[in-house]
């Protein structure tokens, strides 16, 4: 017999050391997400896959699984807050889908279709930041940035590089690269290495095939990200 | 332009003195910056190569600390301390007053090189304000005779070594002591005390003293303590956390000038108790100027036999301590960015479970303990968990110190049984017509007039032990907008919540400051007040609105009045953005201004 807990109602078995996330993936329900990845440990920063336990809010990322548990997930409570966390990141960064050329297949967009977000709500920061076009193969547009931490994970733990890092802190916290020149270019990044395919958003871009995929036809826009999640489970 | 280079011998030096260990990245980097007051590009490089990690990570360690730079700062850095009390006693004229005597602006360094003035969190000063760091260095009872005083020197460029000493004067201004500051101890003798009663029962004694953690969460510090030494690992850690950032928190600066000796002792007591070795003490940065004294109360301990191997002749009992500075980052004070921190990385908090006490300080079982309440274990071994338990409340035995300042007769330290009601220690420190009181600092409680008979106790208001006093005259929405720029400054940033929501709601509080706000603002602040509180990852985020939900439960009126009669007004402002074109077309006159209010009469 194995051990299970509440998801919005529905039973869902767990073995020990599974995360909420985790084990109601595996039973078929989808949590939204942009900074946990199935092949990385949680980060829990994006915190759009919170669900409420028992009352509190935690991040079902990095939750372990405890028999009897009862989760909210899908109600209209947690989808508003998740809402506001997706309008929370639009304002932060500088976000236009139409002229984006990772738009269709950006999560961050895919995941405000989801949600219903309509608009904005809360002013825009407008921030300036640059965009890096000195590397032969990708493009580095920070102005799209969600502080995921995908690429600095990938390119330290699988690539064995650290080409990517954070600095500052807050709000003017920002993206950086290991070179002295700040430049992408100057760095031993190469475009096969996993940090150059993990960027759940528009910031980390392959030149030269863009739109080899017309808009319309990508990833998101022709199944929602909630199937899209479901189907990419192994 | 001066030379900035930093010599590759120099940096040699550091890193072998750090025995080229990157945890000790940030200590490296603290060292590294003294000669010239910031880190150039090249040394951060060279720093990188010489530890063997990437210079990104380098950088991002750098740019996470407030007193680190990364790019030129002035010669003299003159920092005055951001705390809303110092406000009120007029730092912001002061700080305007030296900058024009200088003919710097605020927040950039002087074209030559010279000067910059700029602003920094609380410095731990409240009680002695308004206060400066300058070149990290703590003047108190700023005045205008001393910023004259102070522009002179910073004119003839005289060393702040230099400066008179009665600037760097700091007071002790203890005005109540209970058990905690009565205590005269003899170096060793809460150690013997504990040694003889053997670890099990000292353990005992920890229990039945019922001791909570004095930092502000208030966990019961024997069940920690049990929880460590019956985490699996030899080597334990115990450290102190003395990184008191909280806006109007002191109280952990002065048992480190009075009682280093007991504090030191009580990490010790610690260390017996879990079967430690090592011990850390991270002093926050704007408490650097302690540190002489606490690395001599340290040898002398060494010396006696109190740290080092066999302490007191106990076999097997090694212990020794190290002191480990911050650089400015309030979210240290969480006890995993504090730990984080400890390894020299960024003061990002982390996920929990797991807890310090199983996997902490580079991922050995740490106890992980405030100065307070590291201070208060003396006590418990001299006079037994029993007598210890006999004063304060059932829930929150001994007593606690107050860090009183603002609109009182005499502010300083005021050490109170757990227990006692506002309006008494109101009454002691001579506050008349009292508003209100924010117990806890920034991310406490702010009581109103009617609450004044509740009391400080963990069951009714917890405390790390901020106290400020707010008098009739004050405008509390004022005090909550500089609690959010607070925290909004001090975000680490990780978590969507807070490094958005803390910046949305300063927006929002200035927007109303300005008086542009509309009664959507306030839907707007009580939203993202929720979220915060929801879904921040850390203590910091989720704190972060209680300065204004307080204020906007118990001082409405405060937010009303700056309200337009508007149900919506944007936050975009049409006039405000044509300030750049006035600028550059030198106008000013009405005809440049989008509507006649907006004109200057």
């Amino acid at each position: 017999m194995s051990k299970q807990f509440l998801f919005d109602g529905r039973p869902v078995p767990f073995e020990d050391g599974q995360t909420i996330l985790q084990a109601a993936r595996a039973a078929g329900h989808y949590i939204p997400h942009l900074c946990w990845h199935p092949d990385f440990p949680p980060h829990g920063s994006c915190k759009l896959c919170i669900v409420k336990v028992g009352g509190r809010h935690v991040s079902s990322c990095a939750m372990p699984a405890k028999e009897g548990m009862e989760v909210e997930s899908n109600t209209p409570e947690i989808n508003g807050e998740r809402r506001a966390l997706l309008q929370m990141l639009f304002v932060e960064g500088n976000h236009f889908c139409p002229s984006c050329e990772k738009s269709g297949n950006c999560q961050l967009q895919a995941l405000a279709y989801d949600l219903e977000m309509v608009g904005e709500r809360f002013a825009h920061f407008f921030p300036d930041r640059p965009v890096d076009a000195s590397h032969p193969d990708v493009l580095l547009d920070f102005n799209r940035c969600i502080f995921c931490e995908l690429c600095v994970r990938a390119s330290r733990d699988v690539d064995g590089k650290q080409v990517f890092a954070l600095t500052e802190r807050g709000i003017h916290k920002y993206l950086v690269v290991n070179a002295e020149s700040g430049r992408l270019g100057d760095t031993d990044f190469a475009a096969s290495d996993r940090a150059a395919d993990i960027c759940p958003v528009g910031v980390i871009l392959h030149k030269r095939v863009g739109f080899a995929r017309p808009i319309g036809s990508r990833t998101y826009d022709i199944q929602p990200i909630h199937e899209v999640d479901m189907k990419e489970r192994t | 332009m001066r030379s900035h280079e930093i010599s590759s011998s120099q940096i040699a030096d550091v890193v072998n003195r750090h025995h080229r260990l990157p945890d000790r990245l940030l200590q490296i980097l603290i060292e590294l910056q003294e000669p010239s007051g910031w880190l150039p590009p090249a040394t951060l490089t060279a720093l990188a190569d010489a530890l063997g990690v990437s210079r990104a990570h380098v950088e991002g360690v750098a740019g996470f600390y407030s007193f680190l730079h990364t790019e030129p700062v002035g010669r003299y850095r003159l920092l005055f301390s951001d705390n809303i009390i110092e406000h009120q006693l007029g730092s912001r004229e002061l700080m305007a007053a030296l900058c024009s005597k200088l003919w710097v602006e605020p927040h950039k360094p002087s074209e030559d090189g010279l000067v910059s003035v700029s602003t920094t969190s609380c410095i731990g000063m409240g009680d002695q304000g308004p206060a400066m760091l300058a070149n990290g260095r703590p003047v108190l009872r700023l005045s205008h005779q001393r910023i004259n005083q102070i522009a002179e020197l910073v004119r003839q460029q005289v060393p702040v070594s230099e400066w008179p000493e009665a600037f760097f004067h700091v007071d002790n201004n203890i005005h109540r002591r209970d058990a905690m500051l009565q205590l005269d101890l003899a170096p060793g003798a809460a150690l013997q005390a504990a040694l003889a009663l053997g670890r099990a029962e000292w353990m005992r004694q920890m229990q039945l003293s019922n001791l909570r953690g004095r930092g502000g969460a208030g966990f019961t510090t024997a069940v920690k303590w049990m929880a460590c030494a019956d985490a699996p690992g030899a080597d334990k850690v115990v450290v102190c956390n003395a990184d008191e950032g909280e806006p109007g928190t002191f109280k952990d600066r002065v048992l480190l000038t009075t009682l280093a000796d007991a504090v030191f002792e009580g990490m010790t007591l610690a260390a017996w108790a879990v079967g430690a070795r090592q011990g850390l003490l991270y002093l926050r940065g704007e408490y650097r100027y302690l540190r002489p004294t606490l690395e001599a109360v340290l040898a002398r301990r060494r010396s006696a036999g109190l740290l080092g191997r066999q302490i007191l002749g106990k076999a097997g009992f090694d212990f020794d301590i190290e002191i480990h500075l911050g650089a400015g980052a309030y979210v240290c004070g969480e006890e995993t960015a504090l730990l984080e921190s400890l390894e020299g990385k960024r003061g990002t908090p982390r996920i929990r479970p797991p807890f310090p006490v199983t996997r902490g300080y580079l991922g050995r079982p740490t106890v992980v303990n405030n100065v307070e309440t590291l201070a208060k274990t003396c006590l418990i071994a001299l006079e037994g968990g029993a007598a210890f338990a006999a004063t304060g409340t059932a829930q929150s035995t001994g007593t606690k110190l107050l860090s009183i300042s603002g609109d009182c007769a005499r502010p300083g330290i005021y050490e109170y049984p757990f227990g006692v009601a506002i309006e008494r220690v109101l009454e002691d420190c001579g506050a008349s017509d009292t508003q209100a009181v924010q117990v806890g600092g920034a991310a406490g409680i702010m009581l109103a007039s009617y609450e004044f008979h509740r009391r400080i106790a963990f069951e009714d208001v917890p405390t790390a032990g901020a106290f400020m006093v707010f008098d009739s005259s004050r405008d509390l929405f004022e005090v909550a907008r500089n609690f959010v720029a607070f925290f909004a400054h001090e975000s680490c940033g990780f978590c969507t919540p807070c490094r958005v929501g803390t910046s949305l709601l300063l927006k929002a509080m200035n927007k109303l400051a300005d008086g542009h706000g509309a009664k959507t603002d306030l839907a707007d602040i009580e939203w993202i007040d929720r979220l915060l509180k929801n879904a921040s990852h850390c203590g910091l985020g989720s704190a972060a609105p209680n300065p204004v939900m307080d204020t906007l439960l118990k001082f409405r009126p405060a937010y009303e009045r700056r309200l337009r009669s508007l149900d919506f007004a944007p936050a975009f402002n049409l006039d405000d953005a044509l300030a750049a074109a006035r600028r550059a077309s030198g106008r000013d006159d009405a005809a440049a201004h989008f509507s006649a209010d907006h004109a200057p009469r």
